[in-house]
């Protein structure tokens, strides 16, 4: 019943001056603000690793070229060639699904529309590894690899950017590509971003093609995707394409690989480092500003004990215990931070929204988070409002009343 | 009838004020009895406003005892001194220290707030004693929006509203004009016709002829201590 009025009191003392009230607030408010949208980035980007991993495939494995050191010596980025992917195919003993990527950005023209396009050459196996879907036409065949046939598999966007022509009446129709003249033979489904990969605005041509036809007949893959039945077989496939790979470079036990094998969560973690960053600036923002919004409570308290030195001998006259006095105080503090605490989470939930919107970055303002944000500032405001609740608890009351 | 209000031995109070010890109560021995109205006297530096704090239970005695309605509070702690006051003691105060952001009533309430009572029982015995005091149209009004003698009318239902042993009142007509004086004085004699034992502190003569005993401090000590004759009220 006491308590029920001395939180009354505290409130009514709060509202008596809203403006200053809420200033008072604001370092909670950016502090919690900040924890939130750290944690909603956070999570977000947890969520958008965790579906990336799914969507590029759970067991592929991506070779990389690597540097090429003679004697602490670099020189130069090693290559990846044709013969390897052919090697890693064929010599795995059916462990490996394979298929090389050489690819670049080209021009791509249909009638009088043109755009700028990823094209990649790769292998028929790239769609299955990559469980692409077809809406329209075919896939390109072995024959086709064999025979350095130009045609095209189109990515789900592509042909929006060519004049928004249905996919149906895309087929069949020849398009230009660096001015060379293909044929189109299929449309994929709409696939969704994965990190650095936005296979709907690519287009997709034989391997063979491309290294001999489109980019200059250099044998130089960019990439080799190498997929397993399942996850389980990763760490075996891992070991086989490294011997595999070492046979092929002719490197000696012990040598160094110019090589890279990584799996897709590991490409992940590298991407999703930046976000990482950030969080953890968010984090150190969110640190300074609790502790300066703390002890901007702790100040507008002290301010506030004296301003009602006299207010409080009256209390105590009337017959205020020490505990009553330090209560109404203490109660106070911990509103003003709950206050902000809420304003803040409004605040960090705005800024995940428009980071989502803007920036484009993955939120997810989890509900604990919510709750642990209020805690905290709550403890701040119990922490910081400790010192002020007991000047005012311990004033004397004849002073106090005397007080001008 | 128990037969004492307050009742002190030897009450002694000392300061040390740097190098210096300040006296300012020197061994005072009083007895008030129920009903009765005392006027305490003297000049500024007379140790009244000590003695004063010490009988409200605002200080406690470096020496001496002091029994409160039966009860020895010269050995009790702050908090216990807290309940004491709100429940044996009603303060007016100069000043009237009414809290100013609250209403009448509100302010009314306070010492019942303190004392663990209801709600609504806070209001209606809030509401009583404002009607007491000729305030029940303004007790939704604040301090700021009354004038002096209202004040001082919401500080002495403030003061009752707990029903205590003693009314101690503090110079209170020093911040009035003489009408409202007259207004707020005429208000304790009827109280203390009504029974409520009073003790005002005040240095004007005749503010002291309204009640019926005054005694006059003097360095610390009791100079004179005497009862008033009675005074003829013309009808």
């Amino acid at each position: 019943m006491l308590f029920l009025e001395i939180v009354m009191v505290a409130m009514a003392a709060v509202r008596a001056n809203v403006l200053r009230s809420v200033l008072t607030t604001l370092g909670i408010v950016i502090g919690i603000a900040a924890v939130i949208t750290m944690v909603a980035l956070g999570e977000g980007a947890q969520q958008q690793v965790e579906e990336q991993i799914n969507r590029m495939g759970t067991s592929i494995l991506t070779v990389r070229p690597g540097q090429q050191m003679w004697g602490g010596v670099s020189r130069g980025d090693a290559e990846l060639s044709v013969e390897d992917a052919i090697a890693l195919r064929d010599d795995s003993g059916g462990l490996l699904t394979v298929s090389p990527e050489q690819q670049s950005r080209l021009q791509v023209t249909y009638k009088r529309w043109n755009s700028n396009t990823q094209v990649m050459g790769v292998w028929p196996e790239y769609f299955e590894m990559y469980d692409h879907a077809l809406q329209v036409g075919r896939w390109f065949n072995q024959g086709e690899i064999q025979g350095r046939r130009r045609v095209v598999v189109l990515g789900h966007n592509v042909p929006v950017d060519l004049g928004e022509t249905p996919p149906e009446l895309l087929i069949g129709e020849t398009i230009q590509i660096r001015g060379i003249l293909f044929e189109v033979i299929g449309v994929l489904e709409e696939k969704g971003d994965a990190a650095w990969m936005r296979p709907d605005d690519q287009v997709f041509i034989p391997q063979s093609t491309a290294q001999y036809r489109v980019m200059g007949g250099r044998d130089r893959l960019n990439s080799i995707y190498a997929a397993t039945e399942t996850p389980q077989q990763l760490d075996m496939a891992f070991a086989e394409i490294d011997r595999i790979m070492r046979r092929s470079h002719r490197l000696r036990a012990g040598e160094e690989a110019d090589f890279n094998i990584r799996n897709s969560a590991d490409l992940l973690a590298t991407f999703n480092e930046t976000n990482q960053t950030f969080a953890l600036l968010l984090a150190g923002i969110a640190g300074v500003s609790l502790l300066v919004g703390g002890i901007g409570i702790m100040n507008i308290m002290l301010v506030s004990v004296t301003e009602r030195t006299r207010e409080i001998g009256v209390r105590k006259a009337l017959g205020a215990t020490r505990r009553a006095i330090m209560t109404q105080f203490l109660v106070e503090a911990l509103f003003l931070c709950i206050l902000g605490g809420l304003i803040g989470v409004a605040a960090g939930y705005g800024a995940a929204e428009l980071m989502t919107r803007f920036a484009e970055w993955q939120t997810s303002v989890a509900p604990e988070a919510v709750a642990t944000a209020i805690g905290f500032s709550a403890g701040v405001g119990l922490f910081f409002g400790l010192w002020p609740a007991r000047r005012a608890a311990a004033l004397d009351p004849i002073d106090a009343l005397r007080y001008e | 009838m128990s037969g004492e209000i307050i009742r002190t031995r030897g009450l002694t109070k000392h300061y040390v004020l740097g190098a210096e010890t300040v006296r300012a109560v020197r061994g005072v021995d009083v007895l008030i009895e129920p009903g009765e109205y005392v006027a305490i006297m003297g000049p500024s530096g007379s140790g009244k406003s000590t003695f004063m704090n010490m009988i409200g239970c605002l200080d406690t005695p470096t020496e001496g005892d002091y029994w409160l309605n039966g009860q020895l509070v010269s050995e009790l702690s702050d908090d216990q001194l807290a309940r004491v006051r709100n429940r044996e003691i009603g303060f007016v105060f100069q000043t009237f220290n009414l809290l100013p952001r609250a209403t009448a009533l509100h302010n009314v309430e306070l010492p019942l707030i303190y004392a663990g009572v209801g709600s609504r029982e806070r209001k209606r015995r809030a509401a009583e004693k404002l009607e007491l005091v000729g305030l029940a149209d303004r007790m939704e009004h604040k301090p700021p929006e009354m004038s002096g003698g209202q004040r001082q009318r919401v500080a002495v239902a403030r003061a009752l509203v707990n029903e205590p042993a003693l009314l101690l009142a503090d110079e209170p007509t020093g911040n009035l004009d003489s009408v409202t004086s007259d207004e707020v004085m005429k208000q304790f004699d009827e109280l203390n016709e009504a029974g409520q034992t009073i003790v005002v502190v005040t240095h004007e003569h005749d503010i002291a002829e309204h009640a019926k005993r005054q005694i006059h401090l003097k360095d610390g000590v009791i100079e004179r201590d005497f009862l008033n004759q009675p005074v003829e009220t013309p009808a």
